[in-house]
């Protein structure tokens, strides 16, 4: 217990229902990175990962708990989130 | 931050609404950093944020974070929306401080995943990134490019080069100019003690990014000379633009593509004004500035805001020695081939809005800038490209729910029907 409270909080988020051990503080979309996915296929079908990592380009947009196009960037992990990228 | 805490501590009641998940916009949210020893505590920057976040915090400040602000249903009264659902914000004065994004200039393979902005980069690995031992290019133009090769070096990066595409000349210009801000030469000592061994080139950019499901190698033009170098990541941003799509949507003047603010930062409509980046690009200490101006005179402390012009005349004349030195060469419109895309919500290649005369023309045949950015990349992309002006902007401003939404449908259909002259 000791050194759990030293050490930064580990969160599991499922990305693609594939467990990813991040510590507290990671974005959703550094997770999708970690877990070696992609965010999303663009309408012509090629890999996109984040560009703008601030919200604005939404080329990292996921789903996050059935919620749809939500920018991964700029939401943080929790444990047992549920995190779909969009194919 | 500046400008709540300023109002706020004239004792009115002051509320800011981020978009982000913490305060300080992009430079200063540092959010997973601080439980990181590597990070030098006496950096000044850091001292700053912290100063301003304190007095946010004692102030008394209603701080609404990851809330983005979708539309204005009247005057005085905002929409807004977060991952759990929508809400009203009433105020008497407003102030816009929405900041900056990059120019991203397109270019072959650069929709490649890891391909990113330098700053998007740099945000990525703020938020958890590993970026230890990976080989990385950065490119593009303004001092950014500097700062944040440094950030990641700090962080175990392997920084192969730094592409600027300005010149030798204009550098060694800008570093002249810089000793009329002793602050910034300091700044410049310590970005260079941090990046001393990486190779800088100037005169450079990248030509392509290679790679089969995500980023191999990038191939630069090196002052002349194109060499492809292999790399995990490339981080390229041609300086900054600022977001004005709020204060277009509230109606506020924009000239030269910033917006207009007259000596108190008050805007063109009454009881909204702005600051930092959205009035010029200038950095953090102007945007400090201004937004100290605009908390103290939204609060009506004009002799207060008086005594700070001077410091702004002063950091405003930096902002135009930034614009003067890292103006994009024309070359780089040269860069996409005529399959390289544009528009990467709709997958618009360049050969398709080559023929087109405006953004209105090109958006109405190609759906160009009309996905979820909503040509907040390729609007400043075909702006330097082709020299477009985007048009007007229209509710919502960023996408939204329709249950957030649809309490206003009514009026929204009659905006949309006013804007397109259809009654």
């Amino acid at each position: 217990m000791l050194s759990q409270a030293t050490t930064p909080t580990q969160i599991t988020a499922m990305v693609n229902h594939v467990p990813v051990v991040v510590p507290s503080g990671t974005t959703v979309a550094v997770a999708i990175v970690l877990a070696g996915q992609v965010c999303r296929t663009s309408v012509t079908g090629a890999p996109r990962g984040p560009l703008c990592g601030m919200g604005i380009c939404f080329e990292c947009r996921v789903t996050i708990d059935g919620q749809l196009h939500c920018r991964s960037c700029q939401v943080l992990c929790e444990q047992g989130m549920e995190v779909d990228t969009e194919k | 931050m500046a400008a709540a805490a300023r109002a706020a501590e004239c004792g009115v009641r002051v509320g800011i609404v981020d978009d982000n998940f913490s305060l300080g916009g992009q430079i200063w949210r540092s959010h997973s950093d601080d439980n990181q020893k590597h990070d030098k505590p006496s950096d000044a920057q850091r001292g700053e944020a912290a100063r301003w976040a304190n007095r946010v915090r004692i102030s008394g400040v209603t701080v609404l974070c990851e809330l983005r602000i979708v539309h204005q249903p009247e005057i005085g009264v905002l929409l807004a929306e977060n991952l759990h659902g929508f809400c009203e914000l009433t105020y008497a004065n407003l102030i816009l401080a929405t900041g900056a994004r990059e120019r991203f200039l397109p270019f072959p393979g650069w929709t490649l995943p890891n391909v990113m902005g330098a700053g998007g980069l740099q945000a990525m690995v703020k938020c958890g990134l590993p970026i230890r031992g990976k080989r990385v290019i950065i490119a593009g133009t303004g001092p950014l490019l500097l700062a944040v090769a440094a950030y990641l070096r700090q962080h175990g990066a392997e920084i192969a080069v730094i592409c600027e595409q300005a010149s030798w000349g204009s550098l060694a210009q800008f570093g002249v100019a810089l000793f009329s801000w002793p602050g910034k030469i300091l700044q410049a000592l310590h970005l260079k003690r941090d990046i001393a061994g990486v190779p800088f080139a100037t005169n450079s950019w990248p030509v392509a990014a290679h790679g089969k499901k995500a980023l191999e190698s990038v191939t630069i033009s090196r002052a002349g000379r194109v060499e492809t170098i292999p790399c995990d990541y490339l981080g390229c941003g041609f300086h900054l633009v600022p977001n004005v799509e709020l204060a277009l949507l509230l109606g506020c003047g924009v000239r030269n593509g910033f917006v207009q603010v007259d000596d108190f930062q008050k805007t063109t409509v009454s009881s909204v004004f702005s600051a930092g980046e959205l009035t010029g690009i200038g950095g953090v200490e102007l945007a400090l500035i201004e937004g100290q101006i605009a908390g103290l005179a939204a609060t009506e402390r004009t002799s207060e805001a008086k005594a700070l012009f001077g410091d702004r005349q002063n950091a405003r004349r930096f902002a135009q020695l930034l614009d003067r030195t890292f103006r994009l060469r024309s070359k780089l419109r040269s860069l996409p081939l005529p399959e390289t895309i544009v528009c990467r919500c709709e997958d618009v290649s360049y050969s398709r809005l080559r023929g087109h005369t405006s953004w209105r023309a090109a958006k109405l045949h190609t759906r160009c800038g009309m996905g979820t950015c909503q040509g907040r990349v390729c609007g400043p992309a075909t702006q330097f490209l082709f020299e477009w002006t985007p048009d007007s902007v229209r509710p919502p401003v960023f996408p939204a729910r329709i249950e957030t939404l649809a309490p206003i449908a009514g009026q929204l259909e009659m905006l949309q029907s006013q804007a397109t002259g259809d009654y």
